[in-house]
């Protein structure tokens, strides 16, 4: 099965479950949990699902195209459900056989694993699926979502793209992943992955970069301050994305590195609060429709 | 027929380390239970799975046992008025009880008449109270509490399922919207959903459903498929106690694997190829009769033996992944040198207020410095020490250690070894991390003894010197459990340097730095209070008593070899009736002592009795003594010492009045008074000690 059937199989599974299906978000970030369609959405009580592909970017993790298992970006499959249904271990696992994996065929396991953004003030409870003992999936009951108590419980489900397509198609190297029959993810990817790493640890320019970061942590509180979340929200994550250039770059000290972070956790706490505020002054839509 | 009682909580996969406590928890709170309800039983089972805890209680009573007691009502002068007849009061006490006048009877309480009625508690139907198990259930505790949809229970994962039999009816409760029933299900994939008739029923019907619900028998199987795969193929494969501990609790059907990676890596650490296997992919590694790794690993899967091929090959790939990573950094890493790693160190925050981390070094070494010098080392050990100080945290810095973080040390040996460095120096990098548990490994070379001692020092007046001193189970640097380490090497290594010269040298290295600290004297006597307690729970932890630990531990922890053979003889004696008279004698001293100005000074032409000259006597030469038993912490030797001065000490007392009127005599008394007690109190404060409570 190549990338693109399995990212369709995992699309119709998951759609016939009632969640909404979503594009990638278009602003940078490290992770699908990012997306305002899973940080802000998983807030307050209204309820939520949705599924999604999301390239994330971590630019710490770029090789330029030379290593078999690290990516400056790879691709998530991200499914939240708010609140979290009782059957979400079975409804996982059945997308699992759709992929083509027989559970009496392998071993797969759920292995305590406990998640935690610092820099979103989001933390979980879960597992990371084992399947013949490689990680294939992170599974999080949300608890805490920027810095607020997460109730109901939005259940996040990300699988690792690139992982399980290693696994699925049994080959050693990323880069030799099919994506659909006869293009690989090195005809797609090699190219930006090598120009990427090369720019953020070689000619990426680290005094506009901190221009940047200030300029933008200044417009996402501006913008915050007028009750305008997903704009402000934007504008975090480009902080975010920033600072991971910054720190891949190694310009970041580790004492500084702390005061980043805790800026851009400080402007997610922020958001969530006005999220859910702003929610609240609309009466909570979602929450209506479904009494409806 | 007496029943049968089976609880089964079902739940998404448990974390591994919860699980053997939970059951235990279930087991003694049920068992609680039906001994506080008054109901009879046979046995209480407990059993364990990643997704279930239960419970089955065999042949349990169908009724609460019944009460028969007494009420005790009013005094008979109050239940009776003039004419004999029951007042109001004694009729109410009846009512109250269920029962009528007729009942009452009366009895003498110390003089006083009482009624009394017979009171007949009638044990309730057993059926009526287990749903009690509702509460049970949601008192078990775990280490960390989730709630999941839009409940509110905290828990340690999601409650899926709940049966409860009473012989083969259901006990109704709910929890979380999960209503109790005869139902279970078994293995996630092998398995199918099992209604069970009777709780007789539970093992053998979860087992044809390829779960194992006893955790001790998954463990037999896990040890049988090992031994097999042993003696198969000649191998050994060591097993780690902890290790199986948890993999018994990853699945609820085990199968035993083995799955092999390339020769290759075997030029690999060691450390790093058993890192990767037991705590990355919680395998068991394999080795020769001779202790060699061999390259394989053995796996346990939750299944059966299908498809076990493809289970191993999966396994294969994602270690191979791992060590391709290991090898990777280990090549990168050996190319570097280790100044490039000590620059890098620079910026590293150690912590926030102490600095980076070459700061620390920098403190290490000086400290290092002053426990060679206060060691009298010779030349050559003193340098080793000081290039050991100096690349102690080298390895922090390389791409292993990175990846590897509990190989810190480890890898830095390898590595100064591989750079060139001598053997001692490269041993005493990764010493300097021990002893890392309560009970860990102590440093075997002297040199690895003396880092650890200065990097654990540094950071513990460090830490204490900017206030950030442990409370309660808040002790994020892990000062408790370093001081204990430095106690531990001290205790081992009886160097003639006590506990207190060493914090003075670190104390003073702080000094010389930049860092903003709290006074000296409040730090110091943080400091004095912060060992104490680690050294009283030390001496604890050898089963010494409370009295006798504050008696030796009464102004200093000193020597803390010689601090326990003190405690240990004290401990020893305490049991010993003839010593009674000699502790008798000391604390007559160290009583008055206290009473004795700075100003009172011995002047030996002013004893005139024969008893004082006796003791004075017997003084002086006790003092020749003392210090040299002390210098050699022979403990036996320095309280018989003390010992012989209990005859003449008494004599004293019984024929010389110290606080007479003339006051040159009283003087010279309470100076010989305040000598005698510097010396006892050098050994012990004996006013502490509880002797009689020992006879």
């Amino acid at each position: 099965m190549n990338i693109q059937e399995m990212i369709l199989t995992l699309q119709k599974h998951w759609s016939e479950e009632n969640c909404i299906l979503m594009q990638a978000y278009d602003t940078e970030k490290g992770a699908g949990t990012m997306s305002p369609m899973t940080l802000l959405r998983s807030l307050g009580p209204e309820p939520w699902n949705v599924a999604y592909v999301e390239p994330s970017r971590r630019p710490a993790d770029g090789r330029y195209g030379e290593n078999p298992n690290r990516l400056y970006q790879h691709h998530q499959f991200q499914v939240i459900m708010k609140p979290s249904p009782d059957n979400i271990q079975e409804l996982y696992l059945e997308s699992l056989k759709k992929l083509g994996i027989d559970p009496l065929a392998h071993d797969i396991r759920f292995v305590e694993d406990n998640w935690e953004n610092p820099t979103l003030g989001a933390a979980g409870l879960g597992w990371e699926v084992w399947l013949d003992g490689m990680e294939i999936t992170q599974f999080t009951y949300f608890q805490q979502i920027g810095g607020l108590e997460a109730n109901p419980v939005t259940v996040e489900i990300t699988y690792g793209i690139e992982r399980l397509a290693s696994y699925i198609q049994d080959k050693e190297n990323v880069f030799e992943l099919e994506w659909n029959n006869g293009v690989t993810v090195r005809d797609i990817f090699y190219q930006p992955e090598y120009e990427h790493s090369k720019y953020t640890f070689e000619e990426s320019n680290t005094e506009m970069l901190f221009q940047l970061f200030s300029m933008y942590e200044e417009e996402a509180r501006a913008t915050m301050e007028k009750g305008l979340v997903f704009p402000a929200y934007d504008y975090v994550l480009k902080c975010s994305h920033t600072f991971n250039l910054l720190d891949a770059k190694g310009v970041i000290s580790v004492t500084e590195r702390t005061g980043y972070i805790s800026r851009i956790r400080n402007l997610a706490r922020s958001i969530a609060k006005i999220y859910v505020a702003e929610r609240e002054k609309l009466g909570f839509p979602m929450l209506q429709k479904e009494e409806n | 027929m007496a029943k049968d009682v089976l609880i089964e909580i079902g739940l998404e996969e448990l974390p591994a380390r919860f699980i053997d406590d939970a059951e235990k928890q279930l087991l003694s709170k049920a068992t609680k239970w039906l001994e506080e309800q008054r109901i009879s039983f046979d046995s209480v089972t407990s059993f364990s799975t990643p997704r279930r805890l239960a419970v089955k209680i065999s042949n349990i009573a169908e009724y609460q046992t019944t009460i028969e007691e007494e009420a005790k009502g009013p005094a008979e002068k109050i239940a009776k008025d003039e004419n004999g007849e029951w007042t109001k009061a004694a009729i109410g006490f009846t009512k109250g009880q269920g029962k009528t006048p007729d009942d009452i009877y009366t009895k003498e309480i110390k003089g006083i008449s009482y009624i009394f009625v017979k009171k007949h508690i009638d044990g309730k139907p057993v059926s009526d109270l287990l749903p009690e198990f509702k509460g049970i259930i949601e008192s078990i505790q775990f280490g960390k509490n989730m709630r999941w949809a839009s409940e509110t229970l905290r828990y340690a994962r999601p409650i899926r399922w709940l049966v409860a039999l009473y012989g083969n009816d259901a006990i109704p409760f709910e929890i979380t919207g999960v209503q109790t029933a005869n139902k279970t299900v078994g293995h996630r994939f092998l398995g199918k959903e099992i209604t069970l008739n009777d709780p007789s029923e539970y093992e053998s019907s979860l087992a044809e459903n390829y779960v194992v619900v006893n955790s001790k028998e998954r463990e037999k199987l896990i040890l049988k498929g090992i031994e097999a795969l042993e003696k198969e193929n000649g191998f050994k494969i060591p097993v780690d106690a902890d290790l199986l501990a948890e993999v018994r609790n990853l699945v609820e059907y085990p199968t035993v694997f083995m799955g092999s990676f390339e020769d290759k890596f075997l030029h690999l650490p060691a450390e790093v190829l058993i890192t990767s296997m037991k705590e990355h992919q919680r395998y068991f590694p394999v080795i020769t009769k001779d202790g060699d790794l061999l390259p394989h690993f053995i796996g346990v899967r939750n299944g059966d033996d299908h498809h076990l091929g493809t289970v191993a090959r999966g396994n294969e790939k994602v270690l191979r992944a791992r060590l391709s990573d290991g090898e990777f950094f280990f090549e990168e890493d050996k190319k570097q040198s280790i100044s490039y790693y000590q620059e890098k160190l620079d910026r590293v925050v150690f912590q926030e207020k102490l600095g980076t981390i070459s700061d620390k070094v920098k403190r290490i070494i000086a400290i290092t410095e002053s426990i060679t010098d206060l060691l009298e080392l010779e030349e050559s050990a003193k340098k080793k020490a000081l290039r050991a100080a100096e690349i102690s945290k080298f390895d922090l810095m390389t791409n292993m250690v990175n990846e590897f973080t509990e190989l810190q040390g480890v890898i830095g040996e390898k590595y100064a070894v591989h750079f060139g460095e001598d053997a001692d120096v490269a041993q005493a990098i990764r010493e300097h991390y021990l002893p890392k548990q309560a009970n860990g490994d102590l440093p075997d070379t002297l040199i690895g003894a003396i880092v650890s001692i200065a990097d654990k020092v540094d950071t513990i007046v460090g830490c204490i010197s900017v206030g950030l001193i442990p409370t309660g189970s808040q002790d994020p640097y892990g000062l408790r459990r370093q001081a204990a380490g430095i106690l531990r090497i001290m205790e081992n290594r009886k160097w003639d340097v006590s506990l207190e010269e060493i914090l003075d040298a670190a104390l003073s290295v702080y000094q010389q730095t930049q860092i903003e600290q709290h006074s000296n004297e409040e730090v110091q006597k943080e400091l004095n209070e912060f060992f104490r307690h680690r050294a009283v729970f030390l001496l604890k932890e050898m089963d010494i008593a409370q009295d006798v630990i504050h008696a030796v531990l009464h102004a200093e922890v000193g020597r803390f070899d010689y601090t326990i053979s003190k405690a240990k003889i004290l401990a020893d004696k305490r049991n010993d009736e003839s010593f009674k008279p000699v502790q008798e004698a000391l604390t007559r001293v160290l009583n008055l002592s206290d009473k004795a100005g700075d100003t009172d000074s011995i002047t030996p032409e002013r004893f005139v009795t024969d008893t004082e000259k006796e003791l004075f006597e017997k003084y002086r030469s006790a003092k020749k003594d003392f210090p040299a038993y002390n210098q050699v912490k022979a403990a036996d030797d320095a309280l018989s010492s003390l010992a012989e001065l209990a005859e003449p000490i008494h004599e004293f007392f019984e024929n010389n009045m110290v606080m007479t009127d003339d006051i040159k005599i009283r003087a010279n008394r309470l100076g010989l008074i305040h000598e005698l007690s510097l010396m006892i109190k050098d050994f012990a404060d004996f006013r502490i000690i509880e002797w009689k409570q020992q006879f």
